[in-house]
């Protein structure tokens, strides 16, 4: 009985996520793995050129705790966290085949992670009005450069997100394929890794 | 409960794909415990950051973005239970991110000032 239900556990799991490999480990999550592997270096290159132009302010504003809202970001930083929890909860569903929580959880990171990039336009609005355009200086290049990027990945992430959601709603996800939950869920964390890695270096040791 | 739901409690492997289970047993309760820890670092750091004790400050600061990093990738990320050749490509991109940085400080001739 049991070999039967694990037979067919891996064949949905085969045909969704194609064919079994001689190493056994999973195409698609090997993917992943590689594709973060490369974006450490394209995070690696933004917050090097950061880091170097980071006292090149000519007459614009600096970065400075007086400069940045860190009880803001603070804030931000703790939404984005809390969207990590909420996304391997969502795996953890998905694995158990509780469709209910899956769509729960899969949404409340969604939201959480809208509520991250709102509170980063918010952010660059008021640095704007500051003075801090994204021509002002080379600090400020670099920092919208580093920052944006990062938003955009979270937006991509929450693309994601909703896209496995509806998958969900219309029944699409059960146990056989959690690990297209995981796959997500990897992508979303990286993004909150790189998170706490910016978080430290341009707002608290600035 | 579905079949294949059964199948994934009982722990066993899926077309080569490790379950929570095998993930050291991690229950809801456990991830939010490593939230909760997560959310006390952050917490701390943000003190932290309002205390500028000069000699001292950098380092705790960056100890305590590691404590969180390792936390999330190897426990969000299962990096700690998962196969060792997914870890390997991300300490690969990580190592090879630090490589960047230490070219790029080359290339402006940081070390000149050293």
């Amino acid at each position: 009985m049991a070999e039967a239900v694990l037979d067919s556990a891996v064949h949905a799991a085969d045909d969704d996520h194609g064919h079994s490999t001689g190493t056994g480990i999973s195409n698609n999550k090997l993917a992943m793995w590689v594709f973060l592997g490369s974006e450490c270096l394209l995070f690696g290159g933004l917050i090097s050129t950061y880091l170097l132009y980071r006292h090149n302010i000519q007459d614009g504003p600096g970065p400075s705790e007086e400069f940045f809202d860190i009880p803001f970001t603070s804030a931000s930083s703790f939404v984005l966290l809390m969207s990590s929890l909420t996304m391997v909860l969502a795996h953890y569903a998905a694995e158990r085949g509780d469709n209910r929580k899956l769509k729960i959880w899969l949404l409340t990171t969604a939201l959480l992670g809208s509520v991250f990039v709102a509170g980063q336009i918010y952010e660059f609005t008021v640095f704007v009005e500051e003075g801090l355009g994204w021509s002002t200086s080379p600090f400020s290049s670099a920092f919208y450069a580093l920052t944006g990027f990062h938003g955009v990945h979270v937006t991509i992430g929450i693309i994601m997100l909703l896209s496995t959601f509806i998958s969900a709603v219309r029944g699409r996800m059960h146990p056989g394929n959690a690990e297209t939950v995981e796959i997500v869920g990897l992508y979303w964390h990286f993004v909150d890794i790189v998170w706490v890695f910016i978080f430290t270096v341009i707002y608290l040791a600035a | 409960m579905s079949n294949e739901t059964t199948a994934v409690e009982t722990g066993e492997t899926i077309g080569g794909r490790k379950t929570h289970d095998e993930h050291g047993h991690i229950t809801e309760f456990g991830y939010v415990r490593i939230f909760i820890i997560l959310a006390i670092i952050t917490a701390v750091e943000v003190v932290w950051s309002y205390y500028n004790i000069e000699a001292i400050f950098i380092p705790v600061l960056f100890l305590m973005m590691i404590v969180k990093f390792w936390l999330v990738a190897a426990e969000f990320m299962h990096l700690k239970y998962d196969v060792k050749v997914f870890a390997g490509f991300f300490v690969t991109g990580l190592v090879l991110a630090g490589g960047v940085y230490l070219i790029f400080l080359s290339a402006s001739q940081i070390w000149q000032s050293f």
